[in-house]
């Protein structure tokens, strides 16, 4: 068939597949961050999931790091392997964003919880009440789950709240707080150092060992923050 | 029931397997044992399966009272416990086994004939220290159980590994072609900054290449530059996802020397290619696996 034929299918870019080290390929397709990446980073790793010899996968904006067991596969197999789970999978069909499911976490907003709300405000030339309208009304979107224990990076945040993070960052950021750290909206699941502005905290597990599975957010959910 | 009293912890003594892996999707890396060759020769001594949860001590160790009898083995490095090492041995109930400050490397391990009984977390025993995942550190008056998961007879030792020294190999990193070879020309000095997230080093410093990239997946092992130009070797509590570039991974036959690695100590590098580290990594389990002939 000529390949002018003149079809509105889209067809994905050719991923670059190359060895990250002597146990482990990347699978990346580009370097913008957008939903269109998000999308084929998503189904790449779910038509991943499950394969023997495959230890991790470990999403991000716009690719796939895949860790293998060295003992039982190589690097050919493991390309091959995605090049057959890419070709089976229609990376670009449809819009699994839009039938994702939607996972409100009650925020109590500012005061004691969100430390740097009026700092926000103040950068954005707005009354702390407005920050936390807008960013309520959002809806974010889980782009991947990465960094330490279950962060979510979210697409998103609304442009007039972006912050730069702190020059030096928090030694002890209380687990559940709610954060924008330069064009970007997160959580902390965990207590640990860091360097975003806490506008709220959420009393929401989004680490549980106890559950079924622990992390409360996966990639591709979508989040929204009503005040609690 | 068979018990161990901790009656002091060391420095830093965790109870490992060899890592939790499955959820690097939900940003939790495997953590496991730093030195994994220690432990699984260690399991493989006392007659356990390799992945059975054992102790991991760090620069100085515990100070432990055996209930009943038991047969453990002690590998890694030497921390002057008066116990032969890198071989199994029983120890009679009512022992005080003590471990010093460390004659050699950065990690000793205790492997029991049996298994530590430890609750499994998303499938590992494996403590995630910088996060909690797993449970926390020893502390003095804990009491741990020793299972009964043993598989097969105990075999005497003793199984040492060969002595490693000479440069850390390493394969290409992703972003190597933005890089020159500065990380191969001096040696860099292992840093007090390192722990299991990271071994921290210190050196000249190294020109983080221009152009931003993307954040992607991070590899155990993975070298990356920030931009002060020192770098750091991602180690078992490594972040999943990473936004500075690397130019250069640990080959996996040398996890085991990193797991070794104290403050002050130099490294150095040397390139090599994947086929020449499978071949290394072919070797050690050769080793490690003659062990249960």
């Amino acid at each position: 068939m000529d390949e002018d034929s003149g079809t509105e299918a889209q067809t994905a870019p050719a991923p670059r597949i190359r060895p990250a080290s002597d146990r482990s390929l990347l699978v990346s397709f580009g370097d913008e961050i957008g939903v269109e990446n998000h999308v084929r980073v998503k189904r790449l790793t779910e038509a991943l999931a499950g394969v023997r010899g495959v230890l991790n996968l470990h999403p991000a904006f716009a690719s796939v790091l895949i860790d293998f067991d060295p003992r039982f596969r190589t690097h050919e197999e493991i390309e091959a392997l995605v090049r057959r789970r890419l070709a089976g999978v229609d990376l670009e069909a449809g819009n699994p964003v839009e039938s994702a499911r939607t996972i409100e976490i009650p925020v109590q907003y500012g005061g004691e919880s969100g430390p740097d709300l009026e700092d926000v405000a103040r950068h954005a030339g707005m009354a702390a009440e407005r920050v936390v309208k807008i960013f309520s009304a959002a809806d974010y979107l889980v782009y991947f789950v990465g960094f330490a224990t279950c962060f979510p990076y979210l697409e998103g945040l609304a442009p007039e709240l972006a912050m730069p993070r702190l020059a030096t960052p928090r030694k002890h950021v209380p687990a559940g707080s709610v954060a924008i750290g330069g064009a970007q909206a997160g959580i902390y699941p965990l207590a640990s150092p860091g360097g975003w502005r806490l506008i709220g905290r959420t009393a929401l597990p989004l680490f549980d060992p106890a559950g079924e599975p622990p992390p409360l957010l996966r990639m591709g959910d979508r989040v929204r923050f009503p005040p609690a | 029931m068979n018990r161990i009293h901790v009656l002091s912890p060391g420095l830093l003594t965790t109870v490992q397997d060899l890592g939790r892996f499955g959820w690097a999707h939900h940003g939790v890396s495997a953590s496991g044992a730093a030195d994994v060759v220690a432990l699984r020769v260690g399991n493989l001594l006392v007659g356990n399966a390799e992945n059975a949860p054992g102790l991991e001590m760090t620069l100085a160790g515990a100070e432990l009272e055996f209930e009943g009898p038991a047969v453990i083995a002690v590998t890694g490095s030497d921390f002057g416990a008066a116990v032969p090492i890198w071989t199994a041995v029983e120890v009679a109930g009512g022992t005080r086994l003590s471990f010093g400050r460390t004659r050699a490397g950065a990690r000793a391990y205790v492997a029991l004939r049996g298994g530590l009984k430890a609750r499994k977390i998303m499938g590992s025993a494996s403590m995630h220290v910088a996060t909690g995942v797993g449970g926390r550190p020893l502390r003095a008056g804990d009491l741990l159980e020793i299972g009964k998961e043993a598989v097969r007879k105990p075999r005497p030792g003793p199984w040492r590994p060969p002595e490693a020294d000479g440069p850390i190999r390493v394969t290409t990193g992703p972003q190597a072609d933005r890089f020159g070879d500065e990380l191969y020309a001096a040696a860099y000095t292992v840093t007090e900054e390192s722990n299991r997230m990271g071994l921290r080093l210190r050196g000249p410093a190294i020109p983080s290449p221009p152009g931003g990239m993307l954040t992607e997946g991070t590899a155990l092992g993975a070298i990356q530059v920030p931009p002060n130009g020192q770098p750091i070797i991602l180690f078992v509590e490594h972040q999943t996802t990473g936004g500075y570039p690397k130019p250069a991974n640990v080959i996996s036959a040398d996890f085991t020397r990193l797991g070794q690695l104290r403050p002050r100590e130099e490294v150095r590098f040397e390139l090599i290619t994947i086929e020449r580290a499978l071949q290394l990594l072919r070797e050690q389990e050769r080793w490690i696996y003659a062990l249960m002939r």
